[in-house]
């Protein structure tokens, strides 16, 4: 069964000099798709993947990545809408590239589909009231 | 039926009165008709809830010890600059200012997130506010400095005074250009990315009244929460233009003037805002009640998305440049659906100014009438009408020359 996720991966400073992506997706078998991205030397690493593949791959992948002392999120907690300051205008829902703020046609509110997100973080400034925040 | 506004009163003073909303009378009239709704329902509640961006607020701040003249100094809440051109202790905030240091569009789009709007916002919210005065000292004000933390509740005075909202209608904006711009009605991708629009369409207080035949200087509002009246037609009032043959303006139109105290206003309803690479703003909440005195008034408070039409103006090239053009009308019902048909090209669109916030608005206000909290006011006097003979004028450039 074929699978597509999208992850956050927290690398501790000893492992960002290591090939950890490459081991990824060699041994495993993966497609993927780099989101984000900031490596620093001796710094915590930060990578958001879109992860493809068979089913049993992917679960090896990430126990993997995990054995080896890389830290996984998945990624709808990464941006995050602060309710109390979203007017529900909607001037975001054509900034967003993947449907994930979406304007309920009855209602008229804007839905936040958190499973959609990708973290592009383009909502992000283009919100008038800066409701969409990034938490990592 | 010609009931009065006194009458009304009574009835809600009864608790007695019929109050429906301006999204209500729509279904209302098409079940009953309009000579029916209008025996039956004494008052439409409008609402509308987006970034007007000529707000701000005065406030007298009170007199330190020794006593300091922030009048012709120069003052500032949180960093953002205030207007001192007053008495001692009077200073006046603008929504749009922004701090002196802050980068604006060095580097573009600059994202301008703290400016008056956002200092108004917290000290709604009740939080403590920043007081920093430069003055030059007279025999009377010697102090030349003052830097102390201020909070809304000690203030002697807070008043919401906001020169222009409530248009009646607004431009759609759409970018013909090749590249993203940031404009005030948001980001514009290239090419006619997206289309954005800013009204509260079948809610709008001025779309609802759209020859002001109930709404006037001294009529009592919902404003940021809290109680507000007219104070005057707002700025670029503008009645005469086109309009439907049902009366409604297919272009910006009327504009109200509003006031209010901002101590019994809310942060949910004054919210400050940020627009990517154009500057910074505030979110207002603003509702008018419409006593239903005639069959006409009642008719007009019927007007539906897909009867009111808005122009569609080319924010890349015409609207900067002033060009008169536009490429077409599109009514608030196509708006909503979510995509527009422009020049053969669908074309998403998107709201600045919130659908949601208006019902909200429109519902409480109905709650307060219904309650007997909120009386109606007559108006002291009307807004200028089409009759007026206004015209908005653009800026005449006449040179100055050396020597002049």
């Amino acid at each position: 069964m074929a699978i597509s996720k999208r992850v956050v991966l927290h690398f501790p400073p000893r492992l960002v000099e290591q090939p950890i992506i490459y081991r990824l997706v060699k041994d495993h078998n993966l497609v993927l798709n780099i989101l984000k991205a900031s490596v620093t030397p001796k710094e915590e690493g930060l990578l958001v993947l879109e992860l493809s593949g068979d089913r049993n791959d992917y679960d090896k992948g990430i126990r993997y990545l995990t054995d080896v002392g890389v830290r996984i999120q998945s990624l709808g907690q990464n941006i995050v809408r602060n309710e109390a300051r979203c007017t529900q205008c909607g001037a975001c829902v054509v900034v967003c590239p993947t449907g994930a703020l979406a304007i309920d046609p009855k209602t008229r509110m804007v839905n936040f589909y958190e499973d959609k997100c990708t973290a592009c973080e383009l909502c992000v400034l283009p919100c008038p009231p800066r409701a969409m925040e990034v938490h990592f | 039926m010609a009931k009065t506004i006194a009458e009304i009163n009574e009835k809600i003073s009864k608790g007695q009165a019929v109050v429906v909303t301006a999204v209500e009378i729509i279904d209302l009239v098409e079940k009953k008709g309009v000579a029916r709704a209008a025996q039956e329902v004494d008052v439409v509640t409008t609402g509308t809830f987006g970034p007007m961006c000529s707000s701000g607020a005065y406030f007298n701040v009170g007199h330190s010890r020794p006593r300091i003249k922030i009048g012709g100094g120069k003052a500032y809440l949180n960093d953002v600059p205030a207007y001192t051109g007053f008495a001692a202790v009077d200073i006046f905030l603008g929504a749009a200012a922004i701090p002196d240091d802050d980068p604006r569009n060095r580097v573009h789009p600059g994202p301008f997130n703290y400016g008056g709007g956002h200092v108004i916002e917290e000290l709604v919210a009740g939080r403590d506010v920043r007081l920093v005065v430069s003055a030059y000292g007279t025999d009377c004000y010697p102090r030349k400095k003052l830097e102390t933390w201020i909070n809304l509740k000690d203030l002697n005075e807070a008043v919401l005074f906001n020169i222009r909202n409530a248009y009646q209608n607004y431009n759609v904006a759409v970018n013909l250009s090749g590249k993203t711009i940031y404009t005030y009605m948001g980001v514009l991708k290239p090419n006619q990315g997206n289309a954005n629009y800013s009204s509260a369409g079948q809610l709008s207080p001025l779309l609802n009244d759209p020859y002001y035949k109930t709404i006037g200087i001294g009529t009592r509002i919902f404003l940021g929460g809290g109680i507000g009246y007219v104070a005057w037609q707002g700025t670029q009032h503008n009645p005469d233009v086109l309009r439907t043959d049902s009366g409604v303006p297919r272009r910006g139109a009327g504009t109200l003037a509003v006031i209010g105290d901002l101590k019994q206003m809310s942060p949910r309803w004054l919210v400050g805002t940020s627009m990517l690479g154009y500057g910074c703003t505030l979110t207002v909440g603003i509702g008018v009640p419409i006593p239903i005195l005639s069959e006409e008034i009642l008719r007009y408070t019927a007007v539906k998305d897909e009867e009111i039409f808005a122009p569609i103006v080319d924010y890349g090239e015409a609207y900067p440049q002033r060009s008169p053009e536009i490429l077409g009308e599109v009514s608030y019902g196509d708006l909503r659906s979510g995509m527009i048909l422009l020049q053969g090209k669908e074309v998403p669109t998107a709201s600045l100014s919130s659908y949601p916030g208006a019902v909200e608005i429109a519902n409480m206000l109905k709650e307060w009438i219904i309650k007997g909290e909120f009386l109606l006011t007559e108006p002291v006097a009307p807004l200028p009408g089409v009759e007026a003979g206004i015209t908005f004028k653009p800026l005449q450039e006449r040179p100055i020359e050396e020597g002049d």
